[in-house]
């Protein structure tokens, strides 16, 4: 694997890599890329993916009911920082 | 805007908010207006654990939709994620549907300026998430995100890009905006957020097949605004290309202050979404006996009506339209002439011109909209004063003026203790109408005289000085045939 | 009185007898715990307050003639369980601060049985990892032999239920994170069927392989369990609207005429040979018992753990994208933009197994890879699943080992990533194929213990439980503790 590619996706996963943790990252996921290449020799041809292990269950539909109450206090207990009940993140220019 | 080189093409994607009560994966209300965060529950907030459950009557919402646009309905739909990070997006992913979405090609028909009808394509239609808001205002640095709207059910609507102006983009925005409302699926406020649209525009020489490099304007709230941000943009992309330029495949903002797009600094690079199934949630199976229960508690749809209203009323292809704009105001049309047929003196034209005519322009004044303007005036009461009309008790001109007060005073308004009270009926008894013709003619020998010597406007001149006399009571019907008489 | 011996069917008729207390029981067993922290590690948090609180309770519930099969009974929760006002860390920095709003479903239902909760298991970080390695809070060590680890991911819970600190102790499993340490360290573990007890509160790892169990001393005592956490839940739309059978009456199902499978590929593996004999003396057992061995293939099970190591990390790798230092969690100091926040609060809150995850998660997703990676690991659980469903037509249950080796030295397998995922080479496959499957210790190696797995069809957990039970009742590796622990 390629710096570029490394650096490219800790970018899409918002991890910050220090440079000398790059090196590591193209060696573990190199090596579990071609682990995991194997799978490459698979006969897949008219096999249709498996996105759920139990086979034939469809999704259960709730009714259009409200509720839920307005517990935003203890919800917010746990952020890391709040004002005016808004999350607050360092500013964001669109 | 009429280019001879040039070609516009436009695909509007629209996000409409489903009217549900709660929300699209959890039970928080949807309701507009609350305070910061008071209706974000746990799995809004996208907390460690917890997981999402779907709400039937936003499913039922798009595939009223669908049929609405003679859609396929697909019997096995998924939802996937689209994986990114933002502050307003809890989960760091979206869940929306994106290789099987829950409704497929349709289409709907907008008639163009110059009356002719266009098929507009509809690619698809999905269910999503809608995301939070971001507050940039008042908090010194700091963006504060409120996530009552995160998890609102959203229906995303992808039109082919078979439009070809920014008018056209415009009446198909309209003709979407009012099937929305007539499946009562969405309030179609745009103010609220509850309709937005983003526009892909490009532009390519006439003639050739190859699209051109597509911008995407995003979050337009308004029809004025997605016409001139469209026509910006085309002028825009059509001087860049003129000049040598190259058009960039970027996201842009509308400032309505400039009246100019612009790029939006924070998508600078093309986003990766990484879609794959949703795995908390399994793929949405409808029954043929699902759909065909939507579709029998679909409405008479706005083609439909206006064309029944065209025949039934004998209305032009026009009237029809401004008439059924929207289904509240169909409906007041309807009772208001389904009362002059009950009175016996059927009137559907005198009824719609009143409606389109001096209602309309009364509402617009206020910005009452038809679902409110029957607590206003009941069509009843609308149709009782046409009744005075063509009972032939007041004139057409009095009845204005009648409408005014009615309008003013609202519902407790009564049209016969009015005309009675204001001695506003009609003069129509022919010696009281010659008295006044016999005294105007008296005192005007000299328009008389021009008159009778070929000057033909001049009946005007008569029939204002008895107008005048009669303080706008004379019948008017009447006054024309004595004075064609008498003159 | 050894009183952290006793099964949960001896506790309840204990406590019901008055022969001691729910109290004195949590306070006997939170000094086994105190005791233990240093050498093993097991729990992140200990709640001996509301512990002593609920047992009270728990007492005047028993007193009243109200108690239930659990009432008074205490137990561990995993740190993967959300437990209202309990920190709830999943073994992370980036939950080191977190306290939860709500309960589990788990641990709700476990709640209104009348359990009481003794503390907070220790586990590897976020479920990912196979020995308790990679916890922010130090890793677990296993009461057999305090230079090996446990197993994992669920090794506090496991190493807890060994040393006997709690006859219960929650545990998730996504590739083997209940079966594994049990295995390592010679208790009863069962991962149920996908969908079987609900995720909703299970801080999500990989949802399309996650299932919550338990660990204990006996099938018996997982019987009982299962009974109280198994069944339909409205918040989790994968949870499967299956009635749930009395496990604990269905025990006693004879096993003469069983049809047990051995997969002639698990055999074939680099299975050490000693564990291998164990394996086989345990079959005899069964044999005796009047069920018959059938020897059964699974074609694409050797791509078990290359399918499973592209689906899992993809679904965390989106997972844990909530972890932004936004909402909850831990956040960096100072951020000087959003993008910093995003990087600096998520850099600092994994730790280097979940972040190479959420990398190859996010790589196998990515655009031009989907197909190559997450596609085809999609279509290879097919065939995996299918080639199960073909066995389970010939055989009634698959039995083999559940790890190739007994438990190793701490920091022998951490250099190489591909290494420490091959342990889950024999328990992989029924969470890819969503299928019920448990550990029970069926012998020694040296002083080390090795497990059997039993792996059913969907939603057979009365038959592996009673499985399980027929040989517990016919051999006593289950009953056997470790010296320091006994």
């Amino acid at each position: 694997m390629k710096r570029e590619q490394i650096a490219s996706i800790a970018h899409l996963a918002r991890l910050s890599l220090t440079p000398d943790e790059i090196p590591a990252y193209q060696d573990s996921l190199g090596r579990i890329l071609s682990f995991v290449g194997e799978l490459e020799r698979a006969r897949t041809a008219e096999v249709s993916p498996m996105a759920h292990p139990l086979p034939g269950l469809t999704q259960r539909l709730r009714a259009d009911a409200v509720t839920e109450t307005d517990a935003h206090e203890l919800y917010q207990g746990n952020a890391p920082q709040v004002e005016a009940a808004l999350y607050l993140v360092p500013k964001v220019i669109e | 805007m009429n280019n001879e080189t040039w070609e516009t093409v436009i695909g509007l994607e629209i996000h409409a908010q489903l009217a549900t009560k709660s929300k699209i994966f959890s039970g928080s209300a949807t309701a507009y207006g609350a305070p910061p965060n008071a209706q974000a529950n746990l799995v809004d907030l996208g907390y460690p654990g917890v997981l999402p459950v779907l709400n039937g009557a936003a499913v039922s919402m798009a595939v009223k939709f669908g049929l609405a646009i003679d859609a396929g309905i697909a019997p096995e739909s998924v939802f996937a994620r689209k994986n990114y990070f933002y502050p307003d997006l809890p989960k760091g992913y979206q869940i929306s549907q994106y290789e099987l979405p829950i409704v497929a090609r349709g289409h709907l028909d907008i008639v163009l300026e110059d009356g002719s009808r266009k098929r507009v394509g509809i690619t698809r239609a999905h269910l999503e998430e809608d995301a939070g808001k971001s507050l940039h205002e008042g908090l010194a640095g700091s963006t504060g995100i409120d996530l009552n709207r995160a998890g609102t059910p959203l229906i995303e609507i992808v039109s082919e890009p078979d439009l070809r102006s920014a008018r056209e983009a415009v009446a198909y925005m309209k003709k979407v905006h009012t099937l929305v409302r007539y499946l009562s699926i969405c309030d179609g406020n745009m103010q609220e957020g509850s309709f937005r649209c983003d526009a892909n525009v490009s532009v390519r020489r006439r003639g050739t097949q190859k699209l051109g490099t597509r911008a995407e304007i995003k979050n337009l709230n308004s029809f004025r605004f997605v016409e001139k941000a469209i026509n910006y943009e085309v002028q825009r992309q059509i001087d860049l290309l003129e000049s040598g330029g190259t058009v960039q495949q970027e996201t842009r903002l509308y400032d309505p202050d400039r009246g100019e797009t612009r790029s939006m600094r924070s998508k600078e690079e093309a986003n990766d979404y990484r879609y794959f199934p949703d795995p908390d949630l399994l793929p949405v199976a409808l029954s043929r006996e699902f759909i065909e229960e939507v579709r029998r508690s679909l409405p008479e749809l706005p083609d439909a009506k206006a064309a029944r209203f065209a025949a039934q009323y004998g209305l032009s292809p026009y009237d029809a339209g401004v008439l059924t704009a929207s289904r509240e105001l169909a409906d007041y049309y309807e009772e208001a002439a389904k009362h002059l047929q009950e009175a016996g003196r059927p009137n559907p034209k005198l009824a719609a011109n009143w409606v389109m005519g001096e209602l309309a322009a009364a509402m617009n004044a206020e910005g009452i909209d038809a679902a409110s303007v029957s607590s206003r005036i009941p069509s009843q009461q609308l149709a009782v004063l046409l009744l005075e009309i063509l009972d032939g008790t007041i004139s057409g001109s009095i009845a204005k003026e009648v409408f005014q007060a009615m309008w003013k005073e609202g519902a407790t308004f009564n049209v016969k203790d009015f005309i009675e009270k204001h001695g506003l009926k009609q003069v129509s008894d022919p010696a009281e109408l010659e008295q006044h013709i016999d005294a105007v003619m008296a005192r005007s020998p000299a328009q008389l005289a021009d008159y009778r010597a070929g000057k033909d406007k001049l009946f005007g001149y008569f029939v204002g000085q008895v107008m005048k006399a009669t303080g706008g009571k004379a019948n008017p019907a009447q006054l024309n045939e004595l004075l064609k008489k008498k003159l | 009185m050894s009183l952290h011996t006793l099964s949960l069917a001896e506790l309840a008729a204990g406590l019901a007898a008055r022969k001691f207390s729910s109290v004195e029981l949590t306070r006997a067993l939170l000094g086994r715990i105190a005791a233990s922290q240093p050498q093993l590690n097991a729990l992140v948090t200990v709640t001996a307050e509301s512990a002593l609180a609920e047992a009270a309770r728990a007492d005047a519930e028993i007193a009243a003639g109200r108690a239930g099969a659990l009432t008074g009974i205490p137990l561990i929760h995993k740190d993967i369980f959300c437990t209202r006002g309990v920190l709830t860390t999943c073994g992370s920095r980036m939950l080191s601060n977190f306290v939860a709003p709500y309960d589990a479903t788990v641990v709700a239902r476990l709640r209104a049985a009348g359990t009481v909760m003794l503390g907070k298991a220790n586990m590897d970080e976020f479920a990912m990892g196979s020995s308790n390695e990679t916890s922010f809070y130090g890793p677990v060590r296993n009461p057999w032999n305090p230079a090996l680890v446990p197993g994992g991911s669920s090794g506090g819970s496991a190493a807890a239920v060994a040393a006997r600190l709690a006859p219960i102790a929650t545990a998730t499993d996504t590739g083997g994170s209940i079966r594994q340490p049990a295995a390592l360290c010679g208790v009863t573990g069962l991962k149920p069927t996908y969908g079987r007890v609900s995720r909703y509160g299970m801080v999500a790892f990989a949802s399309s392989l996650d299932q919550g169990g338990m660990i204990t001393a006996s099938a018996a005592d997982a019987a009982v369990v299962l009974r109280a956490i198994a069944g339909f839940d409205p918040r989790d739309s994968t949870s499967v609207e299956q009635p749930v059978p009395d496990y604990v009456t269905e025990l006693t199902r004879p096993v003469a005429g069983m049809r047990i499978g051995l997969l002639r590929e698990f055999f074939e593996q680099g299975l050490d040979p000693e564990n291998e004999r164990r394996i086989r003396e345990a079959l005899a057992v069964f044999e005796r018992l009047g069920a018959r061995l059938i020897e059964v293939s699974l074609p694409s099970i050797a791509l078990s753990v290359p399918a499973y190591y592209v689906v899992a990390p993809a679904e965390c790798s989106s997972n844990l994208a909530r972890f932004d230092g936004v909402r909850f969690g831990h956040r960096c100091a100072a951020p000087r933009d959003l993008m910093d926040l995003y990087e600096r609060s998520r850099a600092e809150g994994f730790g280097a197994e979940v972040k190479r995850r959420i990398m190859t998660g996010t790589y196998v997703l990515s655009a031009g890879y989907y197909d190559a990676y997450y596609l085809k690991a999609q279509q290879v659980r097919r065939l995996i699943a299918n080639d199960f469903e073909r066995a389970f037509g010939e055989v009634d249950v698959i039995m083999g080992p559940t790890t190739p080796t007994p438990a190793f030295e701490l920091g022998s397998k951490t250099s190489d990533p591909i290494t420490m995922y091959l342990n889950d080479i024999y328990t992989i496959g029924a969470n890819l194929a969503g299928l019920p499957a448990l550990s029970v210790p069926c012998g020694f190696v040296g002083a080390l213990p090795v497990g059997l797995q039993i792996i059913g069809r969907h939603f057979s957990e009365s038959r592996l439980l009673s499985a399980a039970h027929a040989y517990q009742s016919a051999t006593d590796w289950h009953r056997r503790l470790p010296a320091a622990y006994e």
